[in-house]
């Protein structure tokens, strides 16, 4: 795992067929869709509430 | 907008292609010569002539100690690029002059710098030690791809592709079916991608190399530093084994997968391979077979990626491509890419 200031990370929620986004804000959210999920986190901060 | 990311370092050849004579390759739609001068120092400077653009890598061209020589009309370069004689007269233009490129040979590669050469930061390039390190035993090679590099990231970004591309060789059905992890580190500039398969079976890539047999643990660690370094950490173990808590990971087997993409034009790429080994350290049978093994696997792709740029190259605009779980990381290489080219 990476240690720097401005990660982003995505996980495969084991057994599952969703994306469970991670941004460097911490902001969190689940996706089915890569393209989606890429929109969203580099949208950031909008809509990140963490 | 640029087709390719500007102001960045590219390889342009392994050190062992450039000798005491004249080399050529285009990068980056730029023709570049290389030599290496009688000090053993690599050169790089465009492959034109001032006066008339004859490439001064085309005989007649010649080098003469460490000045070439243009074929066309006799201009001579020093190994600085600067012309020190013009045919018939004594005056050489102030102008007669080759810029030259910002070059660093290091991991045994030769890599220039494409773009404003006030920009060139040779502590930006990308390592790969293990090429060079005595630790390890490598092979390597180039293949010339008739696609635009941007394929080549998309396969090598998404591993999946080995179970269809490459069954036989290095493709099991664990690869497509194991979930992967992205990361991505956005001041450093690279795209992690992770596959951990911890009971999996052994393609022959690794059973004929290690000889490991039955069922292993078998991870694939990505780490892509666009737009040219592409390493792939693939750790080979017995199922069951993790490294130590010290670091140390003395029953697996490390294989360092380097690639470096290259863009030769808009629609061509030189892909240059290496495997690099920790074990069977200096055993030709072994290297023999994972330089056969590796070249066929990069070839499979090359077969694949040449009739999918002809695709592209056919097809109507606005196509809309689908993306899965598995692209995650290769879209996040493309939007790297896109805002080095440019984009936003």
């Amino acid at each position: 795992m990476t240690a720097g200031n401005r990660v982003f990370r995505i996980h495969w929620v084991p057994g599952t067929d969703r994306l469970h986004a991670v941004c460097h804000c911490a902001a969190e959210r689940e996706f089915e869709d890569p393209v989606e999920l890429w929109e969203w986190l580099l949208g950031h901060p909008v809509g990140h509430t963490s | 907008m640029s087709w390719f990311p500007r102001d960045q370092w590219y390889v342009a050849a392994y050190g062992s292609e450039i000798t005491h004579d004249l080399f050529s390759r285009t990068v980056c739609g730029e023709p570049v010569l290389f030599w290496r001068t009688r000090d053993g120092v690599v050169t790089a400077m465009p492959d034109r002539c001032v006066h008339r653009r004859f490439p001064l890598s085309q005989p007649p061209s010649r080098l003469v100690d460490d000045q070439v020589v243009c074929g066309y009309h006799g201009f001579t370069y020093d190994a600085g690029g600067k012309c020190v004689a013009v045919p018939g007269q004594a005056r050489v233009p102030r102008t007669a002059r080759l810029l030259p490129y910002p070059v660093v040979e290091q991991d045994s590669f030769v890599w220039v710098f494409i773009g404003d050469p006030a920009k060139a930061d040779a502590a930006r390039i990308p390592r790969a030690p293990w090429l060079v390190d005595p630790g390890y035993t490598t092979v390597s090679g180039m293949e010339p791809l008739n696609a635009r590099y941007g394929l080549l990231v998309d396969n090598l970004l998404d591993l999946s592709h080995e179970t269809y591309l490459h069954g036989g060789y290095i493709g099991t059905p664990e690869v497509a079916s194991t979930p992967i992890t992205t990361e991505v580190d956005e001041d450093a500039g690279i795209v992690f991608v992770s596959r951990h398969m911890d009971d999996a079976e052994c393609p022959p890539f690794y059973a004929k190399s290690t000889g490991l047999q039955g069922r292993i643990a078998r991870w694939q660690d990505i780490e892509y530093t666009p737009p040219c370094l592409y390493k792939l950490h693939s750790r080979i173990a017995p199922v069951g084994s993790v490294p130590r808590a010290d670091g140390t990971d003395p029953d697996a087997f490390h294989v360092e997968v380097v690639y470096a993409i290259t863009p030769e034009t808009e629609t061509s790429t030189h892909d240059f391979w290496a495997v690099a080994r920790d074990f069977a350290l200096g055993d030709e049978e072994v290297s023999a077979f994972l330089a056969d093994s590796n070249r066929t696997v990069v070839l499979q792709d090359v077969v694949a990626l040449n009739v999918l740029e002809q695709v592209i190259a056919n097809e109507p605009e606005g196509y809309q491509e689908l993306s899965i779980n598995i692209d995650t990381g290769g879209l996040a290489a493309r939007r790297m890419l896109g805002r080095l080219c440019g984009r936003s």
